[in-house]
């Protein structure tokens, strides 16, 4: 190896080194921790391999809570966040005055604390024998009656999650929305109004397609981040998650590495492998349907 | 049909912070496009021509004037009922659509007992993309074509309509040299086949000159002069239209008028009889080709260099009285003019040389001797 | 048509753009609401007094008798200081390391010309796709056995390195001239003395940008730290909430929750206030949440 060689390995060293110490190694053991049955923390030994640690946690009733719980949460979260985000996003296209102020109010969520402004939402949400709590007060206006949305039924709880998750992710989608919309050439706009196109077919024939690659990108990135939901869950519900009945997938993952259920690394690499597997399945079913809709648009008239 | 302003004024609010009030972009515009014809509306950037071309086509609303497409206001109307087509200068062709896509956009929008059918929208679509020849491209999307293609497409848009005015934005800034060349031909022989009113902005004054029937002059948002382009370029009638018309541009000079006679500034002889312009300064305005070597002539300059262009041949001198550095004259030959020597004499063509005052740079004739204007 | 035709369709498009425009106002004005209202309980509940909070069976919108105590509630019931200083440790620490790090990596990726380069950024690109799931189990089990539980260098460690913020520093390192380079290396300069007086400076932007990011990045994680410490005398205050929620004072005392949470989530508000710009252009380039 000549110096310059030498010299550039020494640049990558230590990122290199960390890189391979806590992120290439970690991906490879866990597949084999996956594998080993029966694996002992303690005497750091295990009997067997095979897949018996799948087996057992697809056979895990938390787990398959957890799983339920994550793909409400993605079907629910990642279409209403995105459809949201790109309505506000064109209301904030189509204004002048305020627009800077409303956009770093939008922002705020994403600098906050998930922990921390999730304990206000359970605040709000929460009935104690102290109080019905604020959003209770509310649904009373409207002739509803009081529901614990903290400690209620499951669909109650199930309704905050989604609410928090989407409050959170909204800063990222329309930011990036708000970009997208923003590089799109007003000289297309003026071409439509020459043609009296209406506001409407601008909007669906033009601006959509213009900004679709970014739509795409936010549904995938999306997908991806409700799947690995599991902070927001902690906020609302505490770190209980099984007995609340609102684990996640992540959340399983944790709590059989450490936690309640007490260290079963195996399990975890098992279950962290399934959403893996999961996640990477969604991500490619959504790039070929993005890509045969990009394609078919071409024969859509 | 022809189009007439009327004190057409458009005013906006000053732009940056700090600064407060409005900045007139077109200020009390008046003139009449002729029925069928092929006007440049042609002025330095910032001049107001695009405001126009806008308000013209209904993408900005006029503070103040009139806008008449043949006996119709059309002030207030709305774009897609005024009938205009429009080319933008990046053609603004929608690039997820293809090109038949794009050239039937127009005709989608159409509603109530204008609806077309799906076959007679290809049908007319088709029609268009013939008549501007790129009917083979119909499949390919914007950005698989070349510069000059999306130009058609673009002009094939705005005429599938039929509209009653065609304008185009800068239509040949986005071309190289020789694309441009041939497109503006494209672009003149499209005109005379459909015959529709066309307006087209542009800085340029050459591509103005050689391909319209009729050139608008603005400045600064105000009309400095209409008319046919040789006329124009014949006649101006300010400095400023002398100035921005004609290549190699006009050669200025700081002379004076006494007695109906030009003096050239620190020059003693007389170098024109301009009989009926009164006495005191002014810009004497020389055309290139107003230049006539004569070794007895009164215009003395110091010889810089020759260039030989093969038919003409440009001389290239200095004067003390001129505002340039240099001063370029176009002579037929070279055999008058030895390029050793140090000094080269010139008679003046009477009428290529302009007389404009000092004070606003009006145009200040004279009587011309002979006939031949 | 007319001219007073078009003048009253035009009057009517605008009372109809005009009605548009105010209805976009309101709903965008809505949404400002949802997503401000909960600071705005989170501060007026912290400044209700606890017996006051406690006897409001119908939650009032305003406090007519602003306390501070449930701050020092806050700061004295459990050591949310020691929170507060911990996670500036680790935040600070962190993204010093990793600034410097990422520097290196993407210098040595951008300028300096070594076999197999384009192969090694390709992997390195490919550890984006790496979910940091997969990877806790084990770097849990490494920290363990390393005896690392409870101590900032456990915490720091596997946080140091983000790919992401390789990739973006190469990038911006790319489009400094390497005529600048060539030069550099003509006048005698090493690498190191390049890299220092002429990238960073002109790259600087990019800098302070994922200096921001992992700032906060560092200020809100949670689910490392909730692994890697039991011990209160390490916990950051994203653990310390959750502490003081599940066994401390939140339990009953919420005005004293509100606060801490306040005291947490302000210092991440401000850093927002001063670098709006650069943390919203960096987010854009690559989010860390959504």
């Amino acid at each position: 190896m000549d110096r310059s060689s030498r010299k550039a390995w020494l640049y990558l060293l230590p990122a290199a080194a960390l890189l391979a110490v806590f992120l290439v190694y970690p991906v490879i053991d866990v597949l084999i921790y996956s594998f080993e049955e029966g694996f002992n923390f303690a005497s750091q030994s295990y009997w067997g391999t095979g897949w018996y640690n799948y087996s057992y946690v697809l056979h895990d009733p938390y787990f398959l809570q957890a799983v339920q719980n994550t793909f409400v949460l993605v079907i629910i979260t990642v279409p209403v966040s995105t459809g949201l985000a790109l309505a506000i996003s064109a209301a904030l296209a189509s204004i002048r005055p305020l627009r800077n102020l409303y956009q770093t109010i939008y922002f705020l969520p994403y600098v906050t604390n998930t922990l921390a402004v999730g304990l206000v939402f359970m605040v709000l949400f929460q009935k104690t024998e102290y109080t019905d709590g604020l959003v209770n007060l509310m649904l009373r206006w409207f002739g509803a009656g009081p529901i614990d949305f903290i400690n209620g039924p499951h669909w109650a709880k199930m309704f905050v999650l989604c609410f928090y998750t989407i409050w959170v992710v909204m800063p990222f989608k329309i930011l990036v929305l708000t970009g997208a919309l923003a590089s799109v050439n007003p000289d297309y706009y003026k071409a439509a109004r020459v043609d009296g196109t209406s506001r409407t077919r601008i909007f669906f024939r033009i601006t959509l397609p213009m900004i679709a690659p970014m739509l795409v990108y936010l549904v995938i990135t999306g997908f991806i981040g409700a799947f690995k939901a599991y902070s927001d869950a902690v906020a609302l519900f505490g770190t209980d998650l099984n007995a609340a009945g609102m684990n996640t997938i992540v959340g399983y993952v944790y709590d059989m590495l450490y936690g309640d259920s007490g260290g079963y690394p195996s399990y975890a690499s098992a279950a962290a492998i399934i959403l893996f597997v999961i996640v990477l399945t969604i991500t490619c079913i959504n790039l070929l349907i993005s890509r045969r809709v990009s394609e078919g648009g071409v024969h859509i008239q | 049909m022809n189009i007439k302003l009327v004190g057409l004024t458009k005013r906006f609010p000053a732009r940056g912070k700090g600064t407060s009030g409005e900045v007139t972009a077109v200020d009390s515009l008046s003139f009449t496009v002729p029925d069928g014809k092929l006007v440049g509306l042609l002025g330095p950037s910032g001049c107001g021509k695009s405001t126009t071309l806008n308000m013209i086509c209904g993408l900005e609303t006029p503070t103040a004037g009139q806008i008449f497409f043949g006996e119709e206001d059309v002030t207030a109307a709305p774009p897609e009922l005024r009938g205009v087509g429009m080319v933008f200068q990046n053609y603004a062709l929608y690039p997820h659509l293809t090109v038949l896509q794009n050239i039937t956009f127009p005709l989608e929008n159409l509603k109530g007992d204008k609806k077309l059918s799906k076959a007679e929208m290809r049908r007319r679509a088709v029609e268009t993309a013939r008549l501007v020849q790129i009917e083979d491209l119909l499949d390919r999307k914007p950005r698989e074509l070349s510069g000059g293609q999306q130009q058609r497409v673009a002009i094939a848009r705005a005429l599938v309509k039929t509209p009653r005015v065609l304008l185009l934005d800068e239509p040949l800034s986005n071309l190289d040299a020789r694309l441009r060349l041939q497109t503006r031909e494209e672009i003149c022989k499209i005109q005379r086949a459909t015959g529709i009113t066309t307006i087209f902005v542009t800085h340029d004054q050459e591509e103005a000159m050689s391909i319209s029937d009729h050139i608008v002059v603005m400045k600064n948002g105000v009309l400095m002069q209409q008319g046919e382009p040789q006329q124009v370029y014949d006649d101006p009638a300010n400095l400023f239209v002398a100035k921005f018309l004609g290549t190699p541009p006009i050669n200025v000079f700081d002379a004076a008028v006494k007695g109906g006679k030009l003096y050239l500034k620190g020059a003693d002889a007389p170098v024109l009889d301009v009989p009926g312009v009164p006495d005191g300064p002014v810009w004497a305005g020389i055309r290139p080709e107003g230049f006539v070597p004569d070794g007895t002539g009164p215009v003395a300059c110091a010889l810089s260099r020759v260039e030989v262009l093969g038919r003409d041949v440009s001389i290239v001198c200095t004067h003390p009285a001129c505002q340039a550095d240099t001063i370029r004259a176009i002579i037929p030959s070279r055999n008058l003019v030895n390029a050793a020597d140090p000094t080269v004499h010139f008679a003046l063509k009477p009428d290529k040389v302009f007389l404009f005052d000092k004070a606003d740079e009006r145009r200040l004739p004279f009587a011309l001797s002979g006939a031949r204007r | 048509m007319t001219h007073t035709e078009f003048e009253a369709r035009r009057k009517a498009a605008g009372r109809k753009s005009g009605f548009l425009k105010a209805l976009t106002y309101l709903a965008l004005s809505i949404w400002a609401v949802v997503v401000l209202f909960p600071f705005y309980w989170m501060v007026l509940t912290s400044v209700k007094s606890y017996s006051a909070y406690n006897s409001e069976y119908v939650p009032s919108f305003f406090t007519l008798s602003p306390t501070l105590d449930n701050y020092r509630q806050a700061f004295t019931a459990v050591p949310l200081g020691g929170y507060l200083l911990n996670t500036l440790i680790f935040a600070v620490i962190t993204t010093a390391v990793m600034v410097v790090v990422s520097t290196l990596a993407a210098y040595a990726f951008a300028r300096l010309r070594f076999r197999g380069r384009d192969f090694v950024f390709g992997l390195f690109l490919s550890m984006m796709m790496i979910p940091n799931e997969l990877v806790v189990i084990t770097n849990f089990v490494t920290i363990t056995n390393l005896d690392m539980r409870n101590s900032f260098p456990g915490l720091i460690l596997p946080s140091i390195t983000s790919v992401f913020y390789i990739y973006l520093l190469k990038e911006n390192f790319e489009q400094v001239p390497e005529e600048l380079y060539k030069a550099a290396k003509v006048d005698g300069t090493s690498d190191l003395k390049y890299l220092w007086k002429v990238m960073v400076p002109i790259c600087r932007p990019t800098i302070v940008t994922i200096t921001i990011l992992k700032l906060i990045e560092c200020w809100n994680s949670y689910v490392w730290p909730r692994l890697i410490t039991d011990d209160q005398a390490y916990f950051l205050v994203s653990n310390g909430i959750q502490q003081i929620r599940e066994e401390g004072f939140g339990r009953e005392n919420v005005p004293a929750m509100m606060a801490a949470v306040v005291v947490i989530s302000v210092p991440l508000v401000l850093l927002f206030l001063a670098f709006r710009n650069k943390i919203m252009e960096g987010a854009s380039r690559g989010g860390l949440k959504g």
